[in-house]
């Protein structure tokens, strides 16, 4: 509710989401078949990079007004409430990416036959990425200067959201059997929502102490 | 046996126990690097494809299983630490942490050598060589987040819990890049799945394994007694052992 009230909280990665993938036709040569070959993975580069910088939001003003340590302390289990404060982010920032989704694709010419590959890759995707990242926040929430560290924590756990995801994309373009790459990710997402919150409640406890 | 371990995870104890394991296993260590690296640089024939640049297998190789054991050490260490917040794991866990990166690097680069003349590359974008890279990436978070906490104890316990995730995901990392890979560029080059290696350079090879495994036991135990003392650098029996070689 409060990110909504701030609309800068979740337009600005939604606008950096866009204006990073419009940059690589401007740096690259803007000719449709280039696009069509780099389009699904720079559009998902873009989306880790968006989600990556809107991480901080989750747990960082919570720690700072001391409305965190009244989370821990509650009586209610606090990997349930580390999932929902997950899936609020992934609501604010995750959601709109999936929306921005069509849009992009026309903007890298991809083919209409790949677009809802694509946002339902996002769909699968995106959560992940929300619930992994946590994992990072919650042990750098208490320091300084986290952004870089968290950047070197999550970025080596997202690869496989990256390569199933614009794998699925590119064969979908290409008109070859993708849903394997879905499930996948599917498979990805379960995992994640099962044992991500125990962690981000685990690492919330370590950074609490 | 049980009262070994007890005793194994007080401070004191084992700091007296590694002080005399080090010099063991660091001459085991070096006699088996020199017999391994001598039977494998001058007695093993050289390969009838790769003729002698094929030996720097027997550095690349031992590296690359070492990377991936000192991580799953790490990882044990690391819950440990979370279960029952045994002192003596974070010490094991942090001290191995920067061996571990070293023979990433070791593999990775050892691996490039050898790319050069085999392949015609530096580098390949091989399932094998993407997933080395990310554990580099892996072992140097993890250090990064320990060397960023101040409070050694909780800096321990944040970076065990990195390492666990990371320890459920490298399995994932694994298949997804071997995955990408095939579906990416057909058959690529696979080392060791020719026809099965000779003994006379087998053995050499399980030498050299032998040694890294060695040197890692000794540089660990060397690391875990200086990481010790830092720690316990309060307590009375450092200062008693400082007493002591002050006299």
């Amino acid at each position: 509710m409060l990110t909504i009230r701030s609309p800068s909280q979740w337009i600005n990665p939604l606008v950096f989401f866009v204006l990073v993938v419009a940059l690589f036709p401007l740096g690259l040569e803007p000719s449709p078949a280039t696009l069509l070959q780099i389009g699904p993975g720079v559009i998902w580069v873009a989306a880790l990079l968006a989600t990556l910088l809107s991480l901080d939001a989750v747990f960082r003003s919570d720690y700072q007004d001391g409305s965190l340590e009244q989370l821990a302390l509650s009586h209610h289990p606090l990997p349930l409430l580390c999932l929902a404060k997950m899936l609020a982010h992934w609501l604010t920032t995750g959601l709109p990416l999936v929306l921005a989704a069509p849009l992009l694709a026309q903007l890298m010419q991809l083919p209409p036959s790949a677009l809802p590959v694509l946002v339902l890759g996002l769909l699968l995707g995106t959560p992940v990425l929300s619930l992994v990242g946590s994992i990072g926040v919650s042990l750098t929430v208490a320091l300084p200067r986290g952004g870089m560290l968290l950047a070197l924590l999550i970025l080596p756990l997202y690869t496989p959201v990256l390569i199933f995801a614009s794998r699925a994309v590119n064969q979908a373009a290409a008109g070859l059997p993708y849903a394997a790459n879905l499930y996948l990710l599917g498979a990805l997402l379960v995992v994640s929502l099962v044992l991500a919150p125990l962690a981000v409640a685990a690492g919330l406890r370590i950074s609490l102490s | 046996m049980w009262l070994f371990f007890h005793k194994l995870a007080s401070p004191p104890y084992f700091y007296a126990l590694a002080g005399r394991l080090i010099p063991w296993f660091g001459s085991i260590c070096l006699l088996l690097t020199v017999v391994g690296l001598y039977l494998g640089f001058f007695v093993a024939p050289p390969d009838y494809q790769q003729g002698e640049a094929y030996r720097i297998i027997y550095v690349h190789a031992p590296s690359a299983w070492m990377s991936m054991f000192i991580y799953v050490v790490m990882a044990v260490c690391g819950a440990i630490v979370l279960i029952w917040r045994m002192k003596l794991a974070e010490v094991m866990a942090v001290a191995s942490a920067p061996i571990g990166a070293g023979f990433t690097f070791l593999s990775l680069a050892s691996g490039s050598l050898w790319g050069k003349p085999m392949w015609g590359a530096w580098w390949v974008w091989d399932a094998r060589l993407t997933s080395q890279l990310i554990l580099l990436f892996l072992y140097l978070g993890f250090m990064a987040l320990y060397s960023a906490i101040e409070d050694r104890r909780i800096a321990a316990r944040a970076a065990s819990l990195l390492a666990v995730v990371g320890v459920i995901n490298i399995p994932i990392i694994h298949f997804s890049v071997k995955w990408w890979n095939t579906l990416h560029q057909g058959p690529t080059v696979t080392r060791l799945d020719a026809p099965a290696i000779d003994l006379s350079m087998l053995i050499p090879l399980l030498l050299m394994f032998l040694a890294f495994k060695f040197y890692y036991a000794t540089a660990v135990l060397i690391r875990a007694r200086h990481e010790l003392l830092l720690r316990e650098r309060a307590t009375a029996w450092v200062r008693k052992l400082l007493e002591r070689a002050g006299a």
